[in-house]
């Protein structure tokens, strides 16, 4: 297990008996940046969720750092990982009070972190502004700057960059990769933006109905796919 | 007019009397509705109760509560017979309190809950994928449905402050001991002196003003 961030063994979710999720194995290597691309309705965001802690599996088991946390997730282990999510929700409160929150929640203060956080997303001269006027993109920065200012081992990013304008994508992405290479800090990516995956990403998996077709280093997925399904997903073709 | 606002500027102590009592009155009937309203609205909203649905519907019913028929009620819980009788509070300031709970307090808990229902579901989501605890997470609910609760205690504010058949039952009007600006108002009005019941009518109009104002100030000021 050593490296593993995660394993994840016979995992399946259903939602009132219809299964959404349906995963044999996987394997999240420490420090990497997985991307997970498929189609929506693919069970993406469910497997994030659910890597977030955020549900329980129905069935099957997911090893944390060679722990098998179902059940109750211990706060400690919980806030080791975070997500950022295609929509942010941010508190009504200023952008800065926003990248506070989760120092806040463990009882950290850290100013100068969440200063350089904002600098470092770009927000500087809007740190006071209220959060809610801010544009959609620079709301997504502000949950961005949030979930990296508690340095967290594993981001799991869900869609973070769908309808934002390329400056925005192109920040978002710069800061994303920056912090893997500082930080060591392994990403989890859902999108359903193949170019962005091939960008970011060292393995890429796709995901059809639930389950984990293919997953291969990003090369290999793009150049010579195994599966068929992935090689008409990465020409773009309608796969479903 | 005029005279209405010489007798304001008069001092008489026993207008202001009216008006202590019912700044008093309502002050503590609004806190104590609040106090209990608040958290219970919040429980509610956050709940996935099957009886939500059934408690909902008598806190909605009780918001429109006609408040001659709570002054009935509690006339007659208070009423020297009646099961609480042994008080003594039928014809004093603890009744006419008593009333006026039971009539903010429908408000200040309906709304309540409505507005900790209002909140964005995702929030609930996105605070415990940033590692909030049960209560951290409970408690950002309530500070984004902050400006909706501090409506709910304005709305039972203006109910009760104005609201006159209630404590005109069980504070029985009595000068110098339960007699407030509502329960003056109509005094003055059935006996034929206007210029009093106007200017108590513009102390109460001014009262609620002010109180409304400092409230919407607040919501304004947490809602930046």
């Amino acid at each position: 297990m050593d490296g593993l961030v995660y394993r994840i063994e016979d995992l399946k979710k259903e939602y009132a008996g219809r299964t959404v999720v349906d995963i044999a194995r996987l394997d999240v290597r420490a420090g990497e940046v997985l991307a997970l691309v498929g189609p929506s309705g693919a069970g993406k965001s469910t497997l994030l969720r659910l890597l977030n802690f955020l549900e329980q599996p129905t069935r099957g088991r997911i090893v944390y750092r060679g722990e098998s946390v179902n059940g109750n997730v211990p706060l400690k282990t919980r806030r080791q990982v975070t997500t950022v999510f295609q929509r942010p929700v941010l508190l009504r409160a200023t952008a800065r009070a926003n990248v506070a929150y989760g120092l806040g929640l463990r009882g950290e203060r850290g100013d100068g972190r969440i200063d350089a956080m904002l600098a470092r997303v770009g927000l500087g001269d809007l740190a006071h502004a209220p959060a809610h006027k801010l544009s959609g993109g620079e709301m997504q920065r502000v949950a961005l700057a949030r979930a990296l200012v508690v340095d967290p081992q594993v981001l799991l990013l869900d869609e973070p960059t769908a309808n934002l304008d390329p400056y925005n994508v192109g920040l978002i992405e710069e800061i994303v990769r920056e912090h893997n290479r500082a930080r060591g800090t392994t990403i989890v990516l859902v999108t359903h933006n193949v170019f962005q995956a091939k960008r970011l990403a060292r393995r890429v998996g796709l995901m059809l109905g639930g389950r984990l077709i293919e997953i291969a280093a990003t090369k290999e997925f793009f150049d010579s796919a195994k599966d068929p399904r992935t090689a008409a997903f990465v020409r773009g073709d309608m796969v479903y | 007019m005029l005279h209405a606002i010489n007798l304001i500027l008069s001092f008489d102590p026993a207008l202001y009397e009216i008006i202590w009592l019912s700044l008093g009155v309502t002050g503590l009937a609004l806190l104590l509705s609040t106090l209990v309203g608040v958290p219970l609205g919040a429980a509610l909203g956050l709940s996935r109760l099957r009886a939500r649905g059934f408690i909902t519907a008598l806190l909605y019913t009780g918001m429109g509560l006609p408040p001659v028929v709570v002054g009935l009620f509690v006339y007659l819980m208070l009423s020297r017979s009646g099961p609480l009788g042994l008080l003594g509070w039928l014809f004093t300031p603890s009744a006419m309190v008593a009333a006026q709970i039971i009539i903010a307090f429908p408000l200040v808990a309906g709304l309540t809950m409505t507005a900790v229902q209002g909140v964005d579901p995702a929030l609930r989501l996105q605070v415990r994928a940033l590692g909030a605890t049960r209560a951290q997470e409970v408690w950002a609910v309530l500070r984004e449905a902050r400006i909706g609760v501090i409506a709910a205690i304005v709305a039972a504010f203006g109910g009760i402050i104005s609201e006159v058949g209630a404590v005109m039952l069980v504070g029985g009007n009595i000068e110098g001991k339960t007699r407030v600006l509502t329960t003056a108002i109509v005094l003055n009005t059935r006996t034929g002196d206007f210029d009093l019941a106007l200017a108590l009518g513009i102390i109460l109009l001014a009262l609620a003003f002010v109180a409304n104002a400092a409230l919407l100030r607040l919501q304004h000021r947490i809602g930046e």
